[in-house]
């Protein structure tokens, strides 16, 4: 008893709960969920294979959640950046559309480029759009001292207006201009400008991309000044300043970092998914709930991107079973966004337990530390300990 | 045409509909204000007004007995207020972080309910017009002011109680001073646990009342996120208002009153873009939060958890 419970405490085991404490979350909401489907006299079990088959149960399904997780995974490496800088970005949403506009305009614009030159540019576009979206909440936050959580929420209404009103005027497709009844889209993209599909399935290159990306955010992250700054500022601000830190610029960058990769996300849902825009009146519409559900993938993956990773084809997983779930046990699929806002209550709820473990690692490096000579190189060892 | 928007029927009419506009967002943001001025900062106001815009709705349509939609509605907003209690004040969860969870729990269960309860949009018969005797016959004053449903007049109401609770009375004081330094409160006997439970779930019950506003009293129908980011504005509307009942009853008014005339503009087809004129409100709030928020300093422990030192 004593060996097992000295062995909870040792730092391997401690480090390995932290990383399970997500899977404890998500089994808790999916017992919740099923009480929910007992509730509507539904067999849990039956509904979950649905989903689990409608998830991965062909490599076609796979390649759906997969198509899926993208667009999560790239909003989610943006929420590691501006969550890690303390700066909370809720506007993924209204930054995933001017990303995408942005990059329709550049695909329906230079139709004479050769297509890796367009796609190239667009994507581009698309980062900067996102940019723009998530820079403007950054800098009243930094220099105004507006609340961002308000402000990025606020961007995304004015951002689905903006393409409501893009789409029904001056974007809008010029076949269905001259109809009575218009159906708000653009125009589709030339055949050469669509992302590159990667197997026979719906696949494509932004897949890729994201999972370059990840790994591109993590050594941003942790082995660039750039990136220390950005943490230390999440940190501590105060503390920051003293050290010479230029808050507000990185309170700036962060958010504006982190709205650039939900733009980008728009732009591979267009020019990976869709080919063309469409508006339905609302954002979700467009996005999927994305600019929200990429929050969820990121918290998650516990802020680290390579881990959003896994996070991100879970939840892409999870919305492409819903999907089969609504068919096969009629089911609607809210249930999952309801499971996914437990999730995400789940998983900031369970954060005190890793805090306090972290706490008591802190403690025992501490006695560890008085007892043995103190050279530079243990001071490293004990700093990345509590870290 | 232009000019049309300045004749006296048509401003009654804007200052009307801009009155009544305001309830929702006024008994959200006062809700939010309580839990604000005690520390916490509840971000998902919007889902538990869906969750009680549709408890409202559905108790309405089985037992045609409007109070009890209410009722309902305002008890399933505390329910979510004691969750987001026990998460925020026990768990010591990130507040920001926990709202947005329990607002895709609130968008996704209400959608789910709506889809396997309802399954179509239907409409009830919601609160009538109360004409309040000789005030409402007072020539454009009467028809603005006193010719509103009873949850509106109730919104009103609330803000001038809630501004006494806040600042006259012993339970605002103590609700501020956890708010502001809850060290300092704690150590002269406020349990600082019991009181911000107590604004946190008042916040979800009028939130849950907020989402009854709309569901019976205003547009009497219910659809999968009706509220479109109402529950959010009332969240800015906080800050906005400075904290201050008064303050959020100047925002709402304002947000509303645009909110109004844009909905005029179409009526009366003046040719801007539906879309532009949409989109207006959301411009303006951000302008004012702009000229507003620096002036004025946030509750000190806003959205800091709070331990007992050992």
């Amino acid at each position: 008893m004593l060996a097992f419970k000295r062995m909870l405490q040792s730092d391997w085991a401690s480090r390995l709960i932290d990383a399970l404490l997500p899977v404890f979350a998500t089994l808790a909401a999916l017992l919740v969920g099923a009480a929910m489907l007992l509730f509507l006299k539904v067999n849990p079990i039956e509904a979950y294979k649905a989903l689990w088959d409608g998830a991965f149960g062909t490599s076609n399904a796979f390649a759906e959640t997969l198509v899926k997780a993208t667009p999560l995974l790239l909003v989610g490496l943006g929420i590691c950046i501006s969550f890690r800088g303390d700066v909370i970005n809720i506007g993924g949403e209204g930054q995933m559309i001017i990303g995408a506009l942005l990059a329709t305009w550049v695909g329906l614009t230079f139709t004479s480029l050769p297509g890796w030159l367009v796609i190239t540019i667009a994507m581009l576009a698309g980062f900067l759009g996102g940019a723009i979206w998530g820079g403007i909440p950054g800098i009243l936050k930094a220099y105004f001292r507006v609340n961002e959580i308000l402000s990025t929420v606020m961007m995304n209404a004015i951002a689905v207006q903006l393409m409501n009103f893009l789409l029904r005027g001056p974007m809008i497709d010029p076949s269905q201009a001259q109809l009575a009844s218009k159906i708000p889209q653009t125009a589709r993209l030339l055949e050469a400008f669509h992302l590159p599909r990667l197997a026979p399935t719906r696949l494509h290159l932004g897949s890729l991309i994201a999972v370059i990306l990840a790994i591109a955010v993590y050594i941003l992250l942790w082995r660039t000044v750039t990136g220390y700054r950005i943490r230390a500022v999440g940190q501590n601000p105060h503390a920051s300043r003293y050290a010479g830190i230029k808050v507000q610029r990185y309170m700036v960058l962060a958010l504006l970092l982190s709205g650039a990769f939900s733009g980008l996300a728009g732009a591979t849902q267009v020019f990976g998914v869709n080919y063309r825009m469409i508006t339905d009146g609302s954002s979700s519409g467009f996005t999927g709930g994305a600019g929200f559900n990429g929050i969820v993938a990121a918290l998650f993956g516990q802020l680290h991107p390579i881990w959003s990773i896994p996070a991100s084809i879970l939840f892409g997983a999870l919305l492409v079973g819903a999907n089969s779930m609504q068919r096969v046990v009629q089911v609607p699929s809210a249930l999952i966004t309801a499971l996914n806002g437990l999730v995400v209550v789940f998983v900031v709820s369970s954060e005190i337990w890793r805090q306090r473990r972290q706490r008591h690692r802190l403690t025992a490096a501490r006695q560890e530390s008085v007892s043995s000579p103190q050279t530079t190189r243990e001071k490293i060892e004990l700093g990345e300990k509590l870290l | 045409m232009i000019s049309d928007l300045f004749s006296v029927t048509v401003l009654i009419g804007i200052l009307a509909s801009g009155i009544r506009l305001a309830t929702p967002y006024l008994y959200a943001a006062i809700g939010e204000t309580f839990s604000q001025r005690s520390g916490v900062l509840n971000l998902g106001v919007e889902g538990q007004m869906l969750l009680g815009a549709f408890a409202a709705f559905y108790v309405t349509l089985i037992t045609g007995n409007l109070w009890l939609g209410v009722m309902t509605a305002m008890l399933v907003g505390a329910l979510m207020g004691l969750a987001m209690a026990f998460v925020t004040v026990n768990l010591h969860a990130q507040q920001g972080i926990s709202g947005i969870g329990f607002y895709l729990f609130g968008l996704g269960m209400s959608d789910l309910l709506f889809q396997k309860l309802l399954g179509t949009v239907e409409t009830v018969k919601g609160f009538q017009k109360i004409y309040i005797p000789g005030l409402s016959d007072i020539p454009g004053i009467g028809e603005i002011f006193f010719r509103q449903n009873i949850l509106v007049y109730g919104a009103y109401l609330l803000v001038f109680v809630a501004w006494f609770v806040l600042n006259k009375t012993t339970l605002g004081l103590k609700i501020r001073s956890v708010g502001e330094n809850p060290d300092a409160a704690d150590s002269l006997g406020v349990n600082v646990a019991r009181i911000r439970y107590f604004t946190i779930i008042l916040g979800g019950t009028l939130s849950g009342l907020a989402g009854a506003s709309l569901s019976i009293a205003l547009l009497n129908v219910f659809q999968q996120n009706m509220t479109s980011g109402q529950g959010f504005i009332a969240v800015a509307l906080v800050y906005f208002g400075a904290w201050s009942p008064i303050g959020v009853l100047g925002g709402a008014l304002l947000f509303s009153m645009i909110n109004s005339l844009q909905l005029w503009i179409q009526v009366l087809g003046i040719p801007i873009p539906s879309d532009i004129a949409v989109m207006m409100p959301y411009v303006l709030t951000i302008l004012v939060l702009v000229a507003t928020v620096s002036r004025v300093r946030a509750p000190s422990a806003l959205t800091k958890s709070f331990e007992r030192e050992n």
